[in-house]
């Protein structure tokens, strides 16, 4: 089976590419890479005005399944990330039952295998149930096939477990992704502390719950001298720690989620409980920050955060509404519009962060367009507008903040394993 | 002229002008109110609930008498705060509630923004009679109905707010009232009761009572809550009342004919010795009368929103 990319404008960082190329795949594998190849029979696809990327990473993502496929399911979740460009996504442990064990990440992977339509990697919990208390069996999770380790959703209280949990992964090579917030200045808040929460009389959650946790984590990775992950980096403060451990030489690397860089608390008025995610959508100095930690390389990534959540679960008093909004189906255009429209990125800086570096945080052959590699390709077009509308999102759930929103940059094709299952706009 | 909204949700969505009309409007409810016969067939017909998931004394009878005074019927809901989360959800207790043919829905809830989406979701308009530490609508308007009786404006008073702000909905509805009303408003409570960037809303904010004090027209003192303490946002009453306690002594910084107000229940002796409490400068009492006019007053407004019919 041959599949011939023809006259797309093929940007691949990893091995410095950037123009019109064509690309053939054969049998699922990229094969060569060059201009005017020219194949006898097989599938054509025109690629001329649009580019063509390695297919997207994301390193942070809630499929809910098992448990809550009530709100999203391997299925929905990777035809949704399809339709957003991904074609490789790693999703959380807070499932019910919990990731912390070899038994559920075969059922992801084998559930992904059966149902998926994008390469599904589980990360496993740091510690047993999510609770904190206990390490997982680390090892097991990462022989069963988990690429990273995390108790996203919940902060590693215990310092000391956290300095475990980095000591112990350390001898079997597997990313620790921290979710940062100190719950006790937290406190039960539910939107970032600031005038916005001043204004709606709501419980707030000062920017400090994420740094105190941010510097405790970085100097424990300084101090063990095992790299740490910094999930969903929302403040300013935040980052210049990142910054600064990065000077150090800290093996620090972090995310951010496109809501970070395009939303401000501001978008909670009127008690919208779509915009209520964790960490909270902070301030224009952090959004600018945000996307000055993305230019300076201190940010080394962007995910989305996917979170589903089912209509009765927002529709709610606003201390009640679940935490998260999804991401597949925005993430890419949202980073078009915001980041590589204005000039804050070029493409290719976008592809490292959506692309490469999400591959090796995760320790995974992706993210790349090599010859040889699995044809994972996504083809786009960056300056199409369109409007979002939630009512097109193949996920299970719609809980976008982005409804209405005009942005540019369509996804028009999506390549797993060499076969298009997004083609022209539509998922086969 | 009409409310725009069918509900009233708060005075941050207010315009000046509709809070003068239903200022204007509660006075002729006072007239009724203070009359021999109480009784106005200007809500017949019209049904009213009041739903209560917190604990209230003196709302909650405001608001049953200003609909029995004008005719409506009545009938009241309670929900345990505790069975909020576990319970029916507020939008399908609010929906049967419409369902058998409300008019007005009074809510009040321990959650910010509960009336906003209880509106959202019935036909039947919704007052909101506080919510969490958003607004208290309705008690704004009777503080500045009775400020407005005293002193003929609230153009260019001095008001000083003093206590709990961070937790107060009283603070916050009345920080929009007053100031839309061309109040100048000031506000003093320990610095782990005030809410950040404050001063954005347009009041002055100090940190000693004394300040927010000199040359005040009205004088505010608010309910401080003693399980506060025990969150560590201060360290006792008695150092409460020692640093933000309206004594007489410092009342005398205000004006001579300064107004004291408070929205009840009073801690005698913690935020107001009951000195001041019973003093002739207190409008507590009167404030409580005052309340269930301005109610009369926004039942009315609401029920008949589509006629132009008007009492005045």
């Amino acid at each position: 089976m041959r599949v011939l990319i023809k006259g797309g404008h093929v940007i691949d960082p990893k091995t410095n590419t950037n123009g019109i190329m064509d690309i053939l795949v054969e049998d699922g594998i990229i094969t060569e890479i060059g201009k005017d190849i020219e194949i006898p029979n097989g599938d054509i696809i025109y690629a001329e005005g649009k580019m063509v990327l390695p297919g997207l990473v994301d390193a942070h993502c809630h499929l809910r399944d098992p448990g809550f496929e009530y709100k999203e399911d391997i299925e929905t979740g990777t035809m949704s990330a399809a339709m957003g460009g991904f074609t490789s996504i790693a999703c959380m442990p807070n499932t019910d039952p919990v990731c912390d064990n070899e038994a559920i990440v075969k059922y992801i992977i084998n559930k992904a295998k059966q149902d998926g339509f994008v390469n599904v990697y589980p990360i496993g919990a740091i510690s047993k149930g999510q609770k904190g208390e206990e390490l997982s069996e680390i090892g097991e999770l990462k022989f069963a096939g988990a690429v990273a380790i995390s108790d996203d959703g919940k902060p590693l209280k215990s310092s000391s477990l956290m300095k475990k949990a980095l000591e112990y992964s350390s001898m079997f090579d597997i990313a620790v992704i921290s979710h940062c917030e100190e719950m006790d200045i937290a406190d039960g808040g539910v939107m970032n502390e600031g005038y916005w929460s001043t204004i709606m009389g709501l419980k707030g959650i000062p920017s400090a719950a994420e740094e105190i946790m941010v510097a405790r984590d970085i100097i424990l990775s300084e101090y063990t001298k095992v790299p740490v992950h910094i999930a969903h980096v929302s403040t300013e403060l935040s980052i210049d720690l990142i910054r600064h451990a990065k000077k150090r030489g800290v093996k620090v690397t972090c995310e951010t989620c496109p809501h970070y860089f395009v939303l401000i608390d501001e978008a909670c008025s009127g008690f919208n409980t779509l915009a209520k995610v964790n960490p909270p959508l902070r301030t224009k100095k952090d959004v600018e920050a945000v996307i000055e930690g993305l230019k300076d390389g201190t940010i080394d990534m962007i995910a989305t955060d996917h979170a589903p959540h089912h209509n009765d679960e927002k529709n709610v008093e606003f201390n009640l509404a679940a935490n998260g909004m999804v991401g597949f189906e925005t993430a890419l255009p949202l980073a078009i519009t915001y980041l590589v429209k204005p000039g804050h990125l070029t493409i290719s800086q976008l592809v490292e962060k959506m692309c490469v570096n999400p591959s090796k945080l995760l320790g995974i052959n992706k993210g790349t367009l090599e010859i040889g590699r699995s044809a994972d390709i996504t083809i786009i077009d960056i300056n199409e507008e369109f409007v979002v509308d939630i009512n097109n999102f193949k996920s299970k759930s719609k809980n976008s903040p982005f409804n209405g929103f005009k942005l540019n940059g369509s996804v028009y094709y999506t390549l797993v394993n060499g076969n298009a299952i997004v083609r022209e706009k539509i998922l086969l | 002229m009409a409310l725009k909204s069918k509900d009233l949700l708060g005075l941050k969505d207010l315009t000046a002008e509709e809070i003068h009309y239903i200022l204007n409007t509660a006075k002729t409810m006072k007239v009724i109110l203070l009359s021999k016969n109480k009784k106005t067939p200007h809500l017949q017909g019209k049904s009213i609930i009041t739903l209560f998931y917190e604990n209230s004394t003196r709302t909650r009878l405001s608001f049953e008498l200003a609909s029995k005074y004008m005719s409506a019927s009545a009938a009241n809901i309670s929900v345990a705060s505790s069975s909020v989360a576990k319970g029916e959800t507020l939008i399908d207790t609010g929906k049967t509630i419409d369902m058998m043919g409300a008019d007005v829905i009074i809510l009040r809830h321990s959650m910010s923004g509960a009336p906003h989406l209880l509106a959202r979701n019935v036909n039947a308009s919704v007052i909101n009679a506080g919510d969490g530490m958003n607004e208290h609508p309705t008690q704004a308007l009777l503080d500045m109905f009775t400020i407005i009786e005293k002193k003929g404006s609230l153009e260019g008073l001095k008001v000083a707010i003093i206590g709990d702000i961070y937790h107060s909905r009283v603070a916050r509805s009345n920080i929009w009232g007053m100031t839309k009303l061309g109040a100048e408003v000031s506000v003093a409570g320990p610095s782990t009761l005030i809410p950040p960037e404050l001063e954005r809303t347009g009041v002055k904010v100090f940190n000693t009572v004394q300040e927010a004090l000199i040359d005040a027209d009205v004088v505010m003192g608010l309910r401080i809550q003693l399980e506060r303490q025990k969150k560590g946002l201060f360290p006792s009453i008695r150092e409460y009342s020692r640093f933000f306690g309206l004594d007489e002594k410092r009342l005398k910084l205000a004006k001579e004919d300064a107004l004291i107000l408070h929205p009840g229940p009073v801690n005698r002796g913690v935020e107001l010795p009951s000195s001041v409490v019973d003093s002739d400068k207190s409008l507590i009492n009167e404030q409580v009368t005052n309340g269930v006019a301005v109610r009369m007053a926004l039942l009315y407004l609401l029920t008949r929103r589509d006629s132009d019919e008007s009492i005045n």
